[in-house]
């Protein structure tokens, strides 16, 4: 992390001239400064005075690791005037495309509503991420232009939306020392989004991230990331909308996360990141790595606005994939649709986990009395342990050899359980009257003596009876203090009048 | 009997005088007779009675009616309990029933068992043990028994963890639970009721399918004093060094760890570390007691009892015993292979503060071991040590000379003569002395014995072939308080010592098998002065007949058990024992004179039967329907196929058991 947290300050230091001592050593490395944010802004400033390996690395010796090369040059070539025109030509090309898709718009516009309304939404899409890439395309090159600016900008496509953002995360670093850097960072576009990749290969961090990345990859879990703690900005951020999140598409965009159909398609689009995807090499395997190019690391955001995967939120925490971000949007934010054909109760809005649910169903035969299911009786002892007033419940049909009253007691029993979760939670001395008041009237609907007419209970004082289940509901108090809504059919308060319910 | 007259004299006492008057009398008989006295004491004992043991579930109901404030219900003489009159039950003492034993009754299911809990809210101690059929439905009804404070639960086989796990939640002031063959209840259960029963003082855990992993929630336990972990094979000494016990098990007072063959001196060394203020230590049947076993239990500085029943001991396991730094009050090594004199004496004479020893078939030891242990430790109260052949008849004279606390001896099997037993006498505190077996004794020892002891509550002459009419006599005279006898196989004895025996009102248990001489008028005379009586075995008494079963069924009514086999009762005999309202268990092989109607007619008229033992032949002569009717009440048949026996002599007896053990 040093070496980084120190690469980082001399990029303030030269730029803000706030330590010109150490410019010796920083004019070589600051060439290509790297971007980070990770460390505060105590250590730099110890490590300039006494310059680690890292730092005294002269770029010669650099050129030992596979990726400097590339670097290098791009690092000569930063002054190059033929690379600005190239640049500029860039530049024009793309305002022409640009201009090109907004005519299309307008042409689109003045059309009558011929087309069936879904295709024009469909082609609309299509078309504003067109435009976003290409305006994406255009500042990240127009940002390269600047001086002060990396050269490898150009093979970045950072989103205009991110740039605010970047704003904001930088302000703590304005805090002491550093704050003549702000306004500099800010105005001149001095990208701290800039991928690690481009920082100086040996930078361990980078190589961590590199691993982590691949480590997740793979799974398809959105709440995977949990830990992941990149330190804001270190990514790109992504966010499709929502269509494009529900559209059936198989083939992704690594760029801008638009999804296709069909892979021809896709290549198609990619064509329009750059020069680069154009190569006969690249259309025919779009999905390998050009070369070496390094690449900047994605993160996704959620277009639901207050989702804590949405870009916008406080705690902001991204998602790692297209399909993470698929997967998250359906899970939190549509309709469960799928409905499991075994149980026909437990609903699922991916199908995926409608599949893993169908292979398990019916085998989670440990239910609580909240009405989870476990497919582990370990695992649900753990949870009994945890949860006070939760209780094992008994599967029906171990009930079932049982006399009348009590089959009828159990089945009650169990429903009011499962169909009660949401039913006064805590039980709290203030929430009692309203239990009581409930069960008082389940009382009088239900009949008490038709439940033990069977036992022959004639000449039984069931208004005693009733008065009885008060006491022990007081008493309950303390032991049962957390007494989820279900629990009060075994819980003692309830007393004799629960039980002439639920033989009922 | 008071004349009825009005106004009733009694009845200007006050109702708190009577009540005390009432708390004193302990005797059923006494209740019995006060309240029928007159009307007014009558109501005012049914209003008094707090404990009740029915006969029979029949009379419940009215039994219900008659006594209003019933907090003790024992109904294990009520084989047939039904859901309703667990009910009834329920409704009846809703207020006041505290306690319930169902442990004997069948028949009734979890809705009674729901009942009881729901409407019974002072219910703190229920008995559900032998209800095998129960599942875990019946546990979530137990589970509504909030206030439960004692639970036991033995060989309810079909309740598994989940069942354990609703009462773990619904009782959660449970201090007592007895799982013992629970064979469904695994380490889940055990563990969910150590995490929720913070309260429990004792736990029985005997023969569950239970590893290491339920011990530490058992051990964290604040309050245990008693945990029995008897026959849990799953627990092993590999299993303990895993664990790791924080601050637990200070509280253990009693650890019984018997046939757990899995823990070893290393498992019980990591079982004391933990539990340093155990009393009584149970090792019965479990691995060898070796020295490192013994000295494993140098850190329990409160131990009081050790019992090593049935475990392989060493000299030096023994000896270290006798090293440790605390003084035993219970000794029990009772079948205990290897126990040598020198161990045992160097044993009890390091621990002289003994008060019970059980060397019991500890065939090796002999005079030497003796002589210190009546030397070393004079306060012994018990003495246990049938079958220790070696041990020659002067032993028994210094025993007498030196332990005059004894109040428990058993000397069955031993060769112990008139002698000893003259010296024995000495130990006027004795209440029950055991001589089956000992050949060598004759009515003078016995008498010296009865002459002494009239603290003698309890004796067993068994095959001691030498004791007649003059012996039993001097007992039944001198020991006043007698409640057991055995003379079984004594064959001299004859009418004349049951009369004697009828002087003894508090006689309970009379066995006076094979005793040809006896007839049904000395019956009769035990018949109509032995009141408490309710064990009888008159096997092989070929001279007793339906004349000695009518002043039985007559006076006897609270005989429980009768064996009539061998002897000359008749249909008509067994027809007027179904007179006696609890008897509850007969056993009828070779009846000569027994008709399968007269057998039907009996089976039908008593109506508390739980066990009768049968010969195999009668199966088919009775009507199944008939069979299977008795079996809906309550009753257990077992049908027996033995063979007709001849008596042997005692000698001979004697001679072919020897020959048996070798």
């Amino acid at each position: 992390m040093n070496p980084m947290g120190s690469l980082c300050a001399n990029n303030w230091a030269r730029s803000s001239s706030l330590l010109p001592h150490g410019n010796g050593i920083q004019t070589n490395l600051c060439s290509d400064p790297p971007p980070f944010y990770g460390v505060g802004i105590e250590a730099p400033f110890k490590e300039i005075n006494q310059p680690s390996q890292t730092q005294s690395v002269i770029p010669g010796e650099s050129n030992k690791d596979i990726k400097i090369p590339d670097q290098e040059t791009g690092k000569l070539q930063d002054w190059d005037p033929s690379a600005m025109l190239n640049n500029l030509s860039f530049l024009e090309e793309k305002i022409h495309q640009l201009q090109g898709l907004v005519h299309l718009i307008v042409n689109k516009k003045c059309l009558p509503f011929e087309q069936p309304h879904e295709l024009v939404t469909q082609e609309q899409q299509l078309i504003t991420a067109d435009l976003t890439s290409i305006i994406v395309q255009l500042i990240s090159t127009a940002g390269s232009l600047l001086p002060s600016v990396r050269h490898t900008l150009t093979n970045t496509s950072p989103l205009v939306g991110q740039l605010n953002q970047l704003r904001g995360i930088n302000l703590p670093f304005g805090s002491g020392a550093s704050n003549g850097i702000q306004p500099q960072n800010n105005s001149g576009n001095k990208l701290f989004d800039q991928s690690i990749r481009n920082d100086v290969p040996n930078n361990n961090c980078d190589m961590e991230h590199n691993h982590n990345m691949e480590e997740h990859e793979h799974k398809d879990d959105e709440d995977m990331d949990e830990g992941e703690n990149l330190p804001p900005g270190s990514y790109e951020i992504l966010q499709l909308e929502k269509e494009e999140i529900l559209a059936p598409h198989t083939h992704f965009c690594t760029i801008c996360g638009k999804g296709f159909k069909r892979d021809a398609n896709l290549r198609m689009h990619m064509r329009g990141h750059g020069d680069e995807y154009k190569t006969p090499a690249a259309l025919a395997k779009p999905h390998k790595e050009i070369g070496s190019e390094p690449k900047l690391i994605k993160r996704y955001s959620c277009p639901y606005a207050g989702c804590k995967r949405n870009k916008d939120h406080k705690k902001f925490q991204p998602l790692k994939t297209i399909l993470c971000v698929k997967n998250h949007y359906k899970r939190t934010h549509c309709d469960k649709s799928y409905t499991c054909s075994r149980c026909h109760t437990k609903k699922f809005s991916v199908i995926a986990d409608l599949k893993t649910h169908e292979k398990h169903c019916g085998k989670d035969k440990w239910l609580c009395s909240c009405g989870t299911t476990f497919s582990r009786k370990d695992k649900l002892f753990g949870h009994i342990a945890l949860f006070q007033g939760h209780t094992p419940a008994i599967p029906l049909e171990d009930t079932k050899g049982l006399a009348e009253p009590h089959d009828r007691c159990d089945t009650k029993e169990n429903s009011t359980i499962l169909g009660s979760m949401n039913f006064c939670f805590g039980s709290n001395p203030s929430s009692e009257n309203g239990v009581n008041n409930i069960m008082d009237v389940k009382g009088n609907i239900d009949d008490p003596i038709n439940c033990f007419s069977p036992l022959n209970f004639e000449g039984c004082n069931f208004g005693g009876f009733n008065e009885f289940s008060q006491p022990p509901f007081e008493d309950s108090e303390s032991s049962f203090s957390f007494l989820m809504s279900g629990s009060f059919n075994y819980a003692p308060k309830s007393g004799g009048e629960s039980c002439s319910d639920n033989l009922l | 009997m008071k004349k009825q007259k009005n106004p009733n004299p009694f009845e200007s006492l006050s109702e708190e005088l009577v009540f005390t008057i009432l708390d004193l009398l302990e005797n059923s008989q006494s209740k019995k007779s006060f309240s029928s006295c007159c009307k007014w004491f009558h109501a005012l004992e049914s209003k008094h009675r707090r404990a009740l043991r029915p006969l029979r579930a029949e009379y419940i109901p009215s039994i219900l009616a008659r006594y209003s404030s019933v907090e003790n219900l024992d109904l294990t003489l009520c084989p047939r309990v039904n859901d309703t009159t667990l009910s009834l039950i329920a409704r009846a003492y809703r207020d006041t029933l505290r306690r319930v034993d169902l442990s004997r009754s069948r028949f009734f299911t979890g809705t009674g068992v729901l009942n009881l809990a729901v409407n019974c809210l002072n219910l703190v101690e229920l008995d559900l043990s032998n209800a095998t059929e129960l599942r875990d439905a019946a546990m979530v009804g137990v589970a509504r028994a909030g206030n439960l404070e004692k639970l036991w639960l033995n060989r309810c086989k079909m309740v598994t963890d989940m069942g354990i796990g609703c009462v773990a939640v619904g009782c959660r002031k449970l201090k007592l639970i007895s799982l013992k063959w629970c064979v469904g209840v695994a380490d889940l259960g055990v563990d969910l009721i150590a995490i929720k029963c913070k309260e429990l003082r004792s736990m029985d855990l005997s023969y569950l399918p239970i590893t290491e992993k339920c011990l530490s929630s058992i051990f964290k336990l604040q309050h245990l004093e008693d945990l029995v972990l008897e026959g849990c094979f799953g627990i092993g000494d590999d299993s303990l060094n895993n664990l790791v016990f924080n601050e637990g098990g200070k509280t253990l007072k009693k650890l019984d760890i018997s046939g757990c063959q899995n823990i070893s001196h290393i498992g019980l060394s990591k079982l004391t570390r933990i539990s340093g203020c155990v009393e009584r230590l149970v090792l019965a049947d479990g691995s060898p007691v070796i020295l490192a076993l013994a000295n494993s239990l140098n850190k329990l500085s409160m131990l009081q009892s050790i019992i090593l029943d049935g475990c392989i001991v060493t000299s030096d396991g023994l000896k270290a015993i006798g090293n440790l730094c605390i003084s035993l009050k219970e000794l029990s090594l009772s079948k205990c292979l290897g126990v040598t004199d020198k161990a045992l004496s160097f044993v009890v004479s390091k621990h002289r503060d003994l008060r019970k020893l059980d060397v019991t078939c500890c065939r090796k030891i002999t005079d030497f071991s003796i002589a210190s242990i009546a030397n070393s430790c004079r306060s012994l109260t018990s003495l246990k040590m049938e079958s220790c052949t070696l041990v020659p008849s002067e032993a028994y004279i210094l025993i007498g000379q030196k332990c005059h606390y004894l109040e428990e001896l058993d000397l069955t099997d031993n060769e112990i003569d008139d002698e000893g037993l003259e010296s024995i006498a000495r130990c006027s505190r004795l209440s029950s002395l055991k001589l089956g077996i000992c050949l060598n004794i004759t009515d003078r020892g016995i008498a010296s014995v009865a002459m002494c002891c009239s603290k003698l509550k309890e004796l067993d002459l068994y095959r001691s072939t030498g004791v007649t009419d003059l012996g039993i006599s001097a007992i039944a005279s001198g020991c006043p308080e007698l409640e057991m006898i055995n003379a079984a196989y004594c064959t001299s004895i004859t009418d004349r010592a049951l009369f004697c025996l009828s002087k003894c009102p508090n006689l309970q248990t009379l066995e006076i098998r094979g005793c040809l001489l006896v007839t049904s008028i000395g019956l009769a005379s035990i018949a109509m002065n032995c009141r408490q009586l309710n064990r009888l075995d008159i096997k092989k008494c070929y001279n007793i007949d339906d004349s000695g079963m009518i002043p039985l069924s007559h006076f006897s009514q609270n005989l429980r058990q009768i064996n009539l086999s061998y002897s000359s009762v008749t249909d008509v005999g067994l027809l007027s024992l179904a007179g006696i309202p609890c008897l509850q268990n007969f056993t009828l092989l070779h009846l000569q004179g027994l008709s399968p109607v007269g057998l039907a007619a009996a089976l039908l008229a008593c109506g508390g039967l739980t066990k009768v033992k049968l010969h195999v032949s009668l199966r088919s002569l009775l009507p199944e329907l008939l069979i299977r009717h008795v079996e809906a009440r309550g009753c257990v048949f077992e049908w027996r196929d033995k063979v007709f026996q001849a008596e042997l002599d005692p000698k001979c007896w004697k001679l072919q058991l020897e020959d048996l053990m070798q």
